[in-house]
């Protein structure tokens, strides 16, 4: 492995790491500022129980979300010195106002966690609700900057030297609004059904079950309304690319050929050097009328770029794929439930066993999704004006910094994961009021 | 507006140093306590750092955020000459920041909470020492980006005498700072062993300190004309010397409240002495140029931009903050 490689998938894996902590921080305060709210109204305390079951787990995430983020905004240096010299006077806008949405972020998750019976009941609430909401602004922030990679805007390049530097414009570039609305609707989506996957799979083992019930019935509408939402804002995004970055939507696409009433393939295995795909199914036309609403539309093809400037075809065409079939899988599953919901079915036990399949779709479309846009942006790292290449950092000796991080980043992922196993272990002693083992907890 | 963003800069590192670092403290102090101690020391750090450690640390980032907007030449160039100490420090902060939350949430007490404990301590220590070797680099005049070789480039630059005493001394502090904070949570029957574990800190910064002074002759650093080269530095010493003088008085008379601002004060005092002589150069390279934060600004509509979001920023955070800090700031249980 060469230390650009090594670069990239360091990057890669703290990002892949650090986007699903971000996304629960960003939709588990709404769930449980939901169920602080029934709690509250109703006062019932089956949901104070829930309220206080959720925010811990919130606890542990946000941390590990708030530690990986900060270790980012040190690995851009890190490993991306040029890119970051020349990038962060033009899209460091967002980054400075998402300093203070997660500052905010902190203090009000301080308030919420050790608020209880301390704090005035409906002030206690509003601190949670503080939190999803700087959560949600962190997020389309940070993603605003991203987008920014894909559609650089705000600047002037004259000879070799970036002007005419305007931060606000490049905030607002033409991608962000896109790539914001898919990234917080997938941020619901894979949440969403991580959840309610986990609380399913416990109402089938009859642990607690009017306890999972209440959180079941809390994440499962949002997962659905979410994955209803998700391939409009998915159609937005597409269109997007189609206009901006027509390398992307061909890797996505495993689209070789320029040619109108171009066709929409599933599956195929694509081969960069023959340039073509093998056993695809296509359907014709369906690919212009995606990118450009018009079937007869000419789309772009692989083949009118010089080699250098084309991204890894075969991973964006896997991911992209692999997001796709997910999302209509949940999208699936959204309206079996509703369905089944209007029926007064939802509890079904088949039911649940499809949601406790459905528990990880969420965060590998996710991941796919993030795969897509930034493999699909390669090899720039500032689309069309500066290499990826170019940006690494001179220091050599990167794979080690690659293998040492790939350690933390396990070991933490298998210490969070024993951590959250204990915590609904112990749901009946420590949350459920229904429960006879119940104590109440002590802090 | 640059000023603004200059002096956001300086006061986040400032308060970082002192709520970071009271923060790291907190883990040095159960460190330092005796075994039979560590268990209650381990309830009352929790409950005083709990709700606030996670603000704490954003000081952190609202700085390197101000580099890497404003000042991004300073940014990239630590990046690439002490991209090693930088990546030590970030371990521990993840290190830290994880076994802290792990140990308070786990749902289940068991031995698993020892393991946390141990990576808590020993990180909480770690860290602000590479902090301090970090800090120090900057001003070594030891970054020399012409270098060819490996070791000059990329150890050289950091790993001197200097940088290690101020690495060490940035840990004494952060020791010292926790326990007067806390000094004010507890009741009189711990009260007297913190009391104590303070004062061994005060010696520690003291000894470190006067280290620091040595190192910096042997690494041939002009510490002392810095430091006292100007009226501010020799006032700020000056102070910061009687104001430790009343600290011992404050703890005889177990003044609290004065105790945690005289530690504050004094800490103050000692970043602005370090800082001030060579303002406005942050970095100082080993051919004598530098970065200075007027020279190598980014543009002026950035600097701009970058302002009016502190500001508005502080708007919303400060109100708050203060209000986190006023409601579990004095916890006596």
């Amino acid at each position: 492995m060469d230390d650009f490689i090594a670069a990239r998938s360091q990057m890669a894996m703290s990002l892949g790491f650090h986007i699903v902590f971000a996304c629960i921080g960003m939709v588990m305060p709404f769930f449980m500022a939901t169920a602080h709210f029934i709690y509250l109204r109703t006062g019932n305390l089956l949901y104070r129980g829930l309220t206080q079951a959720w925010s811990k787990g919130v606890a542990i995430l946000f941390a590990t979300g708030a530690v990986s983020g900060t270790m980012l905004s040190f690995e851009l240096g890190l490993l991306w010195p040029t890119f970051m010299e020349h990038a962060g006077p033009i899209f460091g806008m967002p980054f400075s106002l998402e300093g203070t949405a997660f500052f905010i972020e902190a203090i009000a998750l301080g308030f919420f966690l050790y608020g209880w019976d301390r704090l005035g009941r409906w002030f206690h609430w509003t601190t949670g609700l503080i939190v999803g909401i700087s959560g949600l602004a962190s997020g389309i922030l940070v993603v605003a900057a991203n987008a920014w990679m894909n559609s650089p805007s705000g600047f002037d390049i004259v000879d070799g030297h970036y002007t005419n530097i305007d931060p606000i414009k490049a905030m607002f570039n033409d991608a962000w609004l896109s790539q914001a609305l898919h990234m917080t609707l997938a941020a619901f989506v894979a949440t969403g059904f991580a959840v309610s996957g986990i609380h399913a799979w416990m109402i089938l083992k009859r642990k607690n079950v009017e306890f999972h019930t209440a959180a079941f019935r809390i994440s499962a509408l949002t997962a659905c309304l979410a994955a209803v939402l998700q391939p409009i804002s998915g159609d937005l995004s597409a269109k997007d690319v189609a206009e901006r970055q027509p390398a992307k939507l061909a890797a996505m696409e495993a689209h070789f050929e320029t040619q109108s009433h171009a066709p929409l393939l599933l599956g195929g295995v694509p081969d960069e050097d023959a340039e073509t795909v093998r056993y695809a199914i296509k359907l014709p036309g369906m690919l212009s009328f995606l990118a450009h609403g018009d079937i007869t539309a000419p789309v772009t093809g692989l083949k009118d770029l010089p080699r250098e400037d084309r991204p890894p075809v075969a991973i964006t065409h896997y991911a992209f794929q692999t997001m796709i079939v997910i999302g209509m899988l949940l999208v699936a599953l959204a309206l079996v439930y509703v369905t089944a919901l209007a029926k007064r079915r939802a509890h079904r036990n088949w039911l649940l066993r499809l949601f406790v399949v459905a528990t990880p779709l969420g965060y590998i479309a996710l991941e796919a999704g993030w795969v897509v846009t930034e493999v699909g942006r390669q090899p720039w790292i500032i689309h069309g004006v500066m290499r990826t290449a170019d940006a690494v950092t001179p220091m050599p000796g990167i794979v080690y910094s690659f293998y040492l991080f790939t350690a933390v980043f396990v070991s933490l992922s298998v210490t969070v994961a024993f951590l959250l196993y204990r915590q609904i272990k112990m749901v009946g002693k420590r949350y459920d009021v229904t429960d006879p083992d119940y104590q109440k907890d002590p802090i | 507006m640059i000023y603004v963003v200059i002096v956001y800069l300086w006061a986040s590192i400032c308060l970082y140093l002192l709520l970071g670092g009271a923060d790291f403290g907190a883990g040095i102090v159960e460190l330092a306590v005796p075994r039979r101690y560590k268990p209650r020391v381990r309830v009352i750090m929790a409950h005083a750092i709990g709700p606030i450690w996670e603000a704490n640390h954003m000081w952190l980032i609202i700085a390197i955020v101000i580099l890497f907007v404003g000042f991004p030449q300073v940014y990239t160039t630590m990046s690439i000459f002490v991209h090693i100490p930088l990546v030590a420090m970030l371990l521990g902060i993840i290190a830290r920041g994880t076994a802290f939350v792990f140990r308070n949430y786990d749902a289940v007490d068991d031995g698993w909470q020892r393991i946390y404990a141990r990576v808590f301590m020993w990180s909480s220590m770690v860290t602000p020492f590479f902090l301090g070797i970090i800090a120090a680099s900057t001003v070594s005049r030891t970054i020399n980006p012409q270098a060819g070789d490996f070791v000059t480039a990329y150890i050289g630059s950091w790993l001197t005498w200097f940088g290690i005493s101020i690495g060490l001394f940035t840990t004494a502090i952060c020791g010292y700072l926790a326990a007067t904070y806390a000094i004010g949570t507890v009741d009189a029957s711990l009260r007297q062993l913190l009391i104590r574990i303070a004062k061994r800190f005060i010696y520690l910064v003291v000894v470190s300190g006067a280290f620091v002074f040595v190192a910096a002759i042997y690494s041939d650093i002009p510490l002392f004309e810095w430091i006292f080269g100007g009226l501010i530095g020799q006032l700020a010493i000056a102070l910061a010397t009687v104001s430790l003088a009343i600290t011992f008085i404050a703890f005889r008379r177990k003044k609290v409240t004065a105790l945690r601002m005289l530690a504050g004060f004094q800490v103050v005092m000692i970043l602005l002495a370090a800082t001030y002589q060579h303002y406005p150069e942050l970095v100082l390279f080993s051919d004598g140029k530098g970065l200075s934060l007027l020279e190598h600004a980014g543009d002026v509509k950035t600097i701009n931009a970058l302002g009016w979001a502190l500001l508005s920023g502080s708007v919303f955070i400060l109100p708050f903050l203060f209000y986190l800090m006023r409601v579990f700031g004095n916890r006596q249980k």
